[in-house]
């Protein structure tokens, strides 16, 4: 840190200027990656909370459907492919944003927030179709436990995209500054976040659950 | 990387988020988000696909074989699209993202160890409980509740 560094002007008393400053300081430049990370960190023991809930839960069907019979497959690889889609055009985003391009880092924002769209709305579709057939949360402790898991996953997406179009106008009218460039980093790491616990969501409540 | 910022960065400059072009952000490249999405496809396909078309009979090989996968695909998402290694902030990511790893594991494990012999030990009408015990209890309620299937 620069209060380390003492100036000959300072320490009159000193035979000579000593230099306590580093070349390579031990803490990180800018905290705020490493901070956002720590909060995606506790993010996870949220996941981790909800998945050993399912995990206790998953096959106390209390004479109602299981998994095998409400899960439809080709809706859920869809699903998977419009948010692993959406991960990509992220990086598309982040690659223009670093040539300064406004507006390819918009329009490539702009496809992401579409098929986190489309990922919102099939999943929206897929609960409504369940709580018509009957099978909603208050049928069985498989189900309470699959609409808390999938819900809280599919909140913090329709979060990601209210942060999406609010940094697209931020974007738009103030440019690709500094502030912008930091809150891109902090958003780009939440939504490929988001797919990494999507592929625990795919792999133990779905596919897992079908076998 | 940012390990050329870091030799000419000045002491005032490392403490200002606003003067600073990257922010600690790593560099990412074409080339390397390209790799994470094609492994992705490659790593989603294949377990929708053993299930889909029932490759594998056994249960518990199906699931050992999924978990294989997901954890796989989830590195791959961490090195190519999070770009986590031991360099970013000191290592500080690195360390917290096994913390939470270990502390994820212990909760999930921990938790299904404990409530899958719960439910074995405490089934209602179990044949070694005593028979005063099964007559103390009040009719038509079970000995011990049971919140799972019937």
């Amino acid at each position: 840190m620069s209060d380390t560094t003492l100036h000959s002007g300072a320490a009159a008393g000193a035979l000579a200027p000593r230099e306590y400053h580093l070349a390579h300081e031990p803490h990180p430049e800018s905290g705020t990656a490493l901070g956002f990370w720590l909060y995606l960190m506790s993010d996870c023991l949220i996941f981790a909370a909800l998945f050993a809930t399912y995990g206790v839960l998953g096959r106390s069907y209390a004479a109602g459907p299981t998994g095998a019979q409400l899960f439809d497959l080709t809706l859920v690889a869809i699903n998977t492919a419009f948010l692993l889609l959406s991960s990509i055009t992220f990086g598309f985003a982040m690659l223009r944003k670093q040539m300064n391009d406004v507006k390819g880092t918009l329009l490539w924002l702009g496809v992401t927030g579409l098929f986190g769209l489309c990922f919102l709305a099939l999943e929206l579709y897929e609960f409504y179709h369940l709580i018509h057939q009957g099978a909603g949360p208050q049928r069985s402790a498989f189900l309470s436990a699959f609409f808390t898991l999938v819900g809280t996953h599919g909140l913090h997406v329709t979060f990601g995209l209210i942060w999406l179009v609010v940094l697209m106008v931020q974007i738009g009218k103030h440019g690709l500054i500094p502030a912008n460039t930091r809150r891109l980093m902090c958003l780009s790491m939440f939504w490929h976040f988001l797919d990494v616990v999507w592929i625990g969501v795919f792999t133990f409540v779905y596919l897992m659950g079908v076998l | 990387m940012s390990a050329q910022h870091t030799t000419h960065v000045s002491a005032h400059d490392g403490h200002n988020d606003y003067g600073h072009h990257d922010d600690g952000a790593p560099h990412s490249t074409f080339s390397g988000y390209m790799t994470g999405f094609v492994l992705s496809i490659i790593l989603t396909a294949i377990p929708f696909w053993l299930v889909m078309a029932k490759v594998i009979a056994d249960r518990n090989t199906a699931v050992l074989v999924l978990g294989a996968f997901a954890v796989v695909q989830i590195l791959v998402h961490m090195v190519y699209f999070l770009h986590m290694n031991g360099k970013v902030e000191g290592g500080w990511t690195l360390l917290s993202t096994i913390f939470t790893v270990v502390f994820v594991a212990i909760a999930i494990a921990g938790t299904l160890w404990v409530m899958f012999h719960m439910n074995t030990n405490m089934m209602p009408a179990h044949p070694t409980v005593p028979a005063e015990v099964q007559q103390g209890a009040t009719p038509g309620t079970p000995a011990a509740p049971h919140h799972g299937s019937p």
